[in-house]
């Protein structure tokens, strides 16, 4: 098999080669200390602030995408086959500025200017893909930028003004496209990438075939994707992450099928992309993707890693279970499958082995006598971590409930269904008194704890009053509540 | 001047190239330090084993309490209760304990986390209930104001009510952290770049603990990466330990802590334990208001004094108290020291008047807005406030007036009542709050000004003044005022970094005061200038200083025009001085702590504000639909910044409000210290529909620049509006009958557990 033995990217308007590199340089570290490029700041290294958003451009499917990330939580080695964009990037060689910064400019949209260039990579990876974007687009889209002085309504009202005049045209990078496609094609050079240096290694498989070779050779590797847990296992406990196996480039772990009884998707999509791909048969999960971290966090966490990782309060566990997920687990040359349920064992333990890992997701759908609803609560909307999340899917047959799952994060030491509250569901009418019912046996399913987030006593009266939102809502009895924003 | 001039760094902002003190260029040979933590709340270091930490790799050298050259203490008041290293006593969990000096920043964070440290536990006080229960112990001494037999006014009135608030503090969350950058040159002499507010006190601060003359010291300040509070006092000890470790390598050093680091190792917005009791008659005018503000200052003073004193000071906001008994309380904790933050104070004391006027209203069945216009000041009658200042320049009524028609706030609040009545699972309020925020520093002595202007021969302009620019657009401010003042193109004038070896003795750029104290000092150069080059006019062109006309890079000599630049040469040549320093004091302001009375503002900014939201009765999550500002800045200096100001200060006050929450644990580890845990406003919290106007009509009757007023602080207060908008939507479950008693933050978590607090009160 061929080696390779760097890596290869572009940098702005540079072509950049690497050969000895420790698997844990961040990309904001590598622009700022290694290359001057200080123009990305770094906020909170952990991936919230946004203060280091820089774009990247891949291609999928042969077209280039550029997306938000944040620099901070992501590894030089994941960028093999890229178009870094940093601030740097905007202003023309004759000193012009780019139309997005003249109106941050004009709106009076900055004021410290340490989220400037941030938002402003943000904004830009929003108008690319969205040049009509409306304000809620550019809400969504700055869910991972924080900025303490302006307030955002300046920065809001600078894009709407660039939508009205007609958006982005003559665009730097939309301009440069087919060149920059171009280079990066020729770097798609097909084969293993191996770097070692002293401070470890960092790997990219040729294919999946590889990876599961590789996996049995090494199997304390760390799998790395989209680094938005990782890269924090690097920046606040120092971990040592060596050998580093990364795989969100490998297209056999982003295939897709729509098969007759399920979609069938690949763990390495992240959370943008498969908000694309689960769009037509699962609005709601789609929909309810927008509450899970900021941009940047969904143009980076993948599907397989937010289950692989097995958090209490997985955002994708609940909503998963409800639908009756499986995952394909893979090993060496064998796979199995196994329901996403019986995946989690308990705290910090999944049923994986040494050398499997998580080929794709498999998610059957949703049939019309199943009503479905996901629900998030969380101290902030939007960007925040779950204090409760539930999903719920009831099988109704000639007016019985003939199948209930009732899944919770946030309410045990791992995402877990309310046995007994489904119970009191099974074989009765979908009516209130029986909803309410199932609301009131939630505490013998769970007893939850207090912690930062949340007191227990809180925790339960959501669980319970979430059970009674989405009665109130399938029944179609009144607008319940705020709802999710979608 | 031009009102929608746009900050002076915003093309470097867009661009990236606007230098913050990380991105400066590093000397050959540049250390890093980083500090090593406290890991329990209370106790006594009974070893300290560092030897692991020397070991590690890139490690240059250690600094501890032993290293200290002259005075080990950063207290802002010179009290000797806050050391820069801890040698025995750990006072909170997150205290420096010592800093290590290495190569590179990630080999100083490493090794720093070697420390081997055996503790001897004390009891932990982390909340104000133990603070108060232990004996309530003060760092500060506690503030008495008192106007009226206060005791015999509540007797006498017709009705009575007591109750408590829980009033939750904030975190800065600057989105640059604190940084210092120290560089040692010859003799004693350190220069230091500090993302600081009061370059002089750290200035100050270093050579006290270096043991130098001030002299020695030289701190520089080119912008900060948002502040507001946070970098007032919480800067020096960063600096102080960078020069302490440039001083013992003689190479430069940088110190940046980690976010989480950062959120651990600084103070916060004070939290509160409010306790009131009022008197009011039955229209709802009040009587009485007794109240006592418990405040969790943290291990230390820092600034707890007259933070908590300018609590009292605005605990009526726009509200006459015919008699008034108020009491400040500023305890001891086994937490982080508190410290400024946008308002200093004055938004947890505006918070009692507020919430006293709820409980009025909702007990005589009316609208707060409505009691809020009874109890309004006078214009010429009941107009003393609790410290016996008179309120000369009050437009309150005016303003509200204006807003409540501007904005249909009498319709919609109809509106709301009938969508309440028919809705059972949202629930909507709204709320209209006014501000009246007291400008100067009540350290009076702060309320002095330098600044230093340089005239070049070529025209051009250097303007230097010891305020900061952190954001809030200062240095434009200033710039415009130089350009008026010489009738030239701003682009003529330059604006350079803060440095305390430019303009010394500086004040903190706080208190709002920025722009009133540094504009009129550069005013004041500007005129000295100025009045030597008439005189040189006069002189050689013999003709009468109203013939002359400074504008448009001109000067008009009767006839004749002259460009600015022409006549600088032409002054230089006839060896006119262009260079001078400008100076300013508030004039007319005292106060004496002592006996509670004085008048400690120069003059008052007001604004206010109608908040609409919508909750979830189910989740309690809530949502701002829209808000609609009038606010008061005198004659504008420049609208767009003022704007800026004002939307910031707003969603900033609303952040603390809602969903940011600052809590400890048990042990009294901070819980929240990083931003996944630590929930500052997004873009998509912003309210849907945000209109903010400027009250056009108002002009400073107090002699400001241009008659302006401060903004920095006074729209934070704004956001009162919103919590008592959601007061209103969650009494409805009680039909408007019972005063929601909400504490803040008013977290989804607290309006539906005070909703159920509701629905069990009906019951019973």
């Amino acid at each position: 098999m061929k080696i390779r033995k760097k890596i290869s990217f572009l940098l702005n308007d540079k072509i950049l080669e690497l050969d000895n590199f420790s698997p844990s340089l961040t990309l904001l570290d590598f622009l700022r200390l290694e290359k001057n490029l200080n123009g990305t700041k770094e906020g909170c290294n952990e991936g919230d602030c946004g203060a280091c958003t820089v774009l990247v451009g891949r291609l999928v499917d042969g077209k280039l995408i550029y997306e938000s990330v944040n620099a901070c939580i992501r590894f030089i080695g994941s960028l093999d086959g890229t178009h870094i964009v940093s601030i740097e990037h905007l202003k023309s060689a004759t000193g012009e500025l780019h139309p997005i910064q003249l109106a941050i400019v004009k709106y009076h949209a900055s004021q410290c200017g340490f989220c400037t260039p941030g938002i402003i990579l943000s904004l830009y990876g929003l108008l690319m893909s969205k040049p009509k974007a409306n304000k809620d687009d550019i809400e969504k889209a700055l869910q991972g930028n924080l900025c303490r002085c302006t307030g955002y309504a300046s920065i809001i009202r600078a894009v709407e003004a660039i939508v009205n005049d007609g958006g982005l045209e003559n665009d730097l990078l939309i301009n440069e496209k087919k060149t920059i496609t171009k280079k990066l094609q020729k770097m798609q050079i097909v084969g293993r990438v191996e770097i070692s240096n002293k401070a470890g290694e960092f790997i990219i498989p040729k294919d999946v075939d590889d990876l599961a070779l590789l996996l049995e050779k090494k199997p304390n590797a760390t799998l790395l994707a989209g680094s938005t847990d990782i890269g924090l296992w690097v920046n606040k406990d120092f971990k040592n992450i060596s050998p580093v196996i990364y795989i969100a480039s490998l297209d056999g772990l982003k295939e897709v099928k729509q098969g007759k009884n399920n979609l069938i998707i690949g763990a390495a999509n992240n959370y943008s992309q498969s908000q694309k791909i689960i769009k037509k048969h699962f609005p709601q999960l789609a929909d309810f993707l927008f509450n899970i971290g900021g941009n940047q966090i969904r143009n980076m966490g993948t599907f397989g890693g937010n289950i692989a990782n097995g958090s209490p309060i997985a955002d994708l566990a609940p909503p998963l279970f409800a639908l009756g997920a499986s995952l394909n687990l893979r090993k060496g040359k064998s796979t199995r499958k196994i329901l996403l349920e019986d995946f989690y064992i308990a705290y910090g333990k999944q049923d994986l082995q040494q050398g499997e890992f998580i080929q794709n997701i498999e998610i059957p759908y949703l049939k019309d006598n199943e009503k479905y609803a996901i629900y998030k609560i969380s101290k902030r909307k939007y960007e925040d971590i779950s204090t409760v999340c539930a999903s719920f899917k009831l099988t109704i047959n000639n007016d019985k409930i003939t199948k209930a799952t009732l899944a919770y994060g946030g309410m045990a030491a791992k995402p877990s269904r309310a046995k007994k509250a489904e119970q009191q569901l099974l074989g009765q009418p979908f009516e209130e008194q029986i909803i309410e019912k199932a609301a009131l046996a939630l505490p013998n399913d769970f007893v939850p704890i207090d912690d930062v987030r949340a007191t227990a006593q809180y925790r339960l009266l959501i669980a319970q009053n979430l059970l009674r939102k989405f009665y109130l809502e399938q029944a179609g009895l009144e607008q319940a509540g705020l709802g999710q924003k979608s | 001047m031009s009102k929608n001039t746009p900050h002076d760094s915003a093309k470097k902002h867009v661009t990236g190239e606007a230098i913050f003190i990380d991105d400066m260029v590093e000397p050959n040979g540049t250390l890093h330090a980083y500090l090593g933590l406290s890991e329990i709340a209370h106790g006594e270091i009974e070893k300290l084993d560092l030897s692991k930490v020397k070991a590690a790799d890139g490690v240059v050298c250690i600094l501890s309490a032993k290293d200290i050259i002259g005075e080990n203490d950063i207290s802002p008041m010179h009290l000797h209760d806050e050391p820069v290293f801890t040698e025995k006593l750990v006072e909170f969990y997150g205290q420096v304990i010592f800093a290590v000096v290495a190569k590179t920043r990630q080999a100083a964070k490493k090794a720093a986390l070697l420390a081997k440290i055996k503790y001897k536990k004390l009891p932990v006080k982390v909340d104000i209930a133990t603070a108060l229960e232990e004996g309530a112990e003060q760092v500060a001494k506690p503030l008495h104001l008192k106007r009226g037999d206060v005791v015999t006014a509540l007797k006498n009135s017709k009705n009575q009510l007591d109750g408590s608030m829980q009033i939750g503090g904030q975190e800065h969350f600057y989105l640059e952290g604190q940084i210092a950058f120290a560089i040692p040159s010859e003799d004693d002499e350190i220069t230091i770049h500090s993302s600081t507010q009061h370059p002089s006190e750290v200035q100050q601060m270093v050579a006290n603990v270096l043991d130098v003359p001030i002299n020695a010291i030289n701190v520089k300040v080119r912008r900060v990466g948002g502040a507001f509070g946070g970098k007032e006092t919480q800067s020096n000890l960063f600096a102080i330990v960078a020069a302490l470790a440039a001083k013992k390598t003689g190479r430069a050093v940088k110190l940046r802590p980690d976010r989480e680091d950062d959120m651990k190792i600084t103070g916060k917005r004070h939290d509160f334990l409010l306790d009131y009791e009022v008197g009011f008659d039955n229209e709802g005018r009040i009587k009485a208001m007794e109240a006592n503000f418990a405040a969790r200052c943290g291990f230390s003073a820092d600034l707890s004094g007259p933070i908590t004193d300018r609590t009292l000071f605005h605990a009526d906001n726009c509200y006459y108290y015919p008699a008034a008994s108020l009491t400040s309380q500023p305890l001891k904790t086994n937490t982080v020291s508190n410290t400024a933050f946008r308002g200093f104070g004055g938004p947890q004391g505006m918070l009692a008047s507020e919430r006293i006027i709820e409980e009025i209203a909702y007990s005589l069945g009316k609208d707060p807005l409505e009691i809020r216009k009874i109890n309004f000041y006078g214009i010429d009658e009941k107009n003393t406030t609790p410290y016996h200042q008179v309120i000369k320049d009050n437009i309150i009524a005016r303003l509200v007036d204006e807003l409540e028609a501007s904005s249909s706030y009498q319709n919609r609040r109809k509106q709301i009542i009938n969508f309440n009545k028919s809705n059972k699972y949202t629930r909507k309020g709204i709320a209209l709050t006014p501000v009246k925020f007291g400008i100067s520093f009540t350290a009076t002595w702060y309320n002095q000004a330098g600044a230093l202007v340089h005239v070049y021969r070529d025209g051009s302009i250097m303007i230097n003044h010891g305020g900061i620019e952190m954001g809030q657009g200062l240095h434009t401010k200033i710039a415009q005022i130089v350009a008026s003042g010489f009738g030239v193109d701003l682009s003529e004038v330059k604006i350079t970094a803060t440095s305390t070896d430019k303009v010394p003795n500086t004040s903190a750029t706080a208190a709002s005061s920025g722009a009133d104290l540094n504009g009129m000092a550069a005013l004041d150069a500007v005129s000295k200038i100025k009045q030597r080059l008439i005189a040189f006019i006069i002189e050689k062109f013999n003709c009468k200083a109203e013939q002359i006309i400074f504008a448009n890079g001109k000067v008009k000599i009767g006839k004749e025009k002259l460009n600015f630049a022409q006549l600088i040469e032409m002054a230089y040549l006839a060896r006119v001085q262009l260079s001078d320093t400008g100076f300013y004091k508030t004039p007319n302001i005292h106060w004496d702590r002592e006996k509670g009375k004085g008048n400690p503002f120069f003059y008052f900014s007001y604004g206010a504000a109608v908040s609409e939201v919508s909750i979830d009765m189910l989740t309690g999550q809530s949502k701002v639909s829209q808000v609609d500002i009038l606010h008061d800045v005198g004659n504008s200096l420049n609208e767009a910044l003022d704007i800026g100001q004002i939307e910031g200060g707003f969603v900033q006050g609303m952040g603390w409000l809602t969903s940011e929450e600052v809590a400890w644990n048990e042990e009294g580890k901070l819980s929240t210290f990083s931003p996944s845990t630590y929930k500052i406003p997004l873009a998509s919290d912003v309210p849907e529909i945000f209109n903010v106007k400027l009250a056009n009509w108002s002009k400073n009757p107090a002699n400001t620049i241009k008659r302006s007023k401060a903004v920095g602080e006074p729209p934070l207060m704004l956001a009162i509006s919103i919590l008592e908008a959601i007061s209103m939507a969650v009494a409805s479950v009680a039909d408007y009958k019972i005063c929601p008693q909400l504490n803040t933050p008013a977290t989804p978590e607290n309006i539906l557990m005070t909703i159920e607090r509701l629905k069990n009160e009906i019951q019973n």
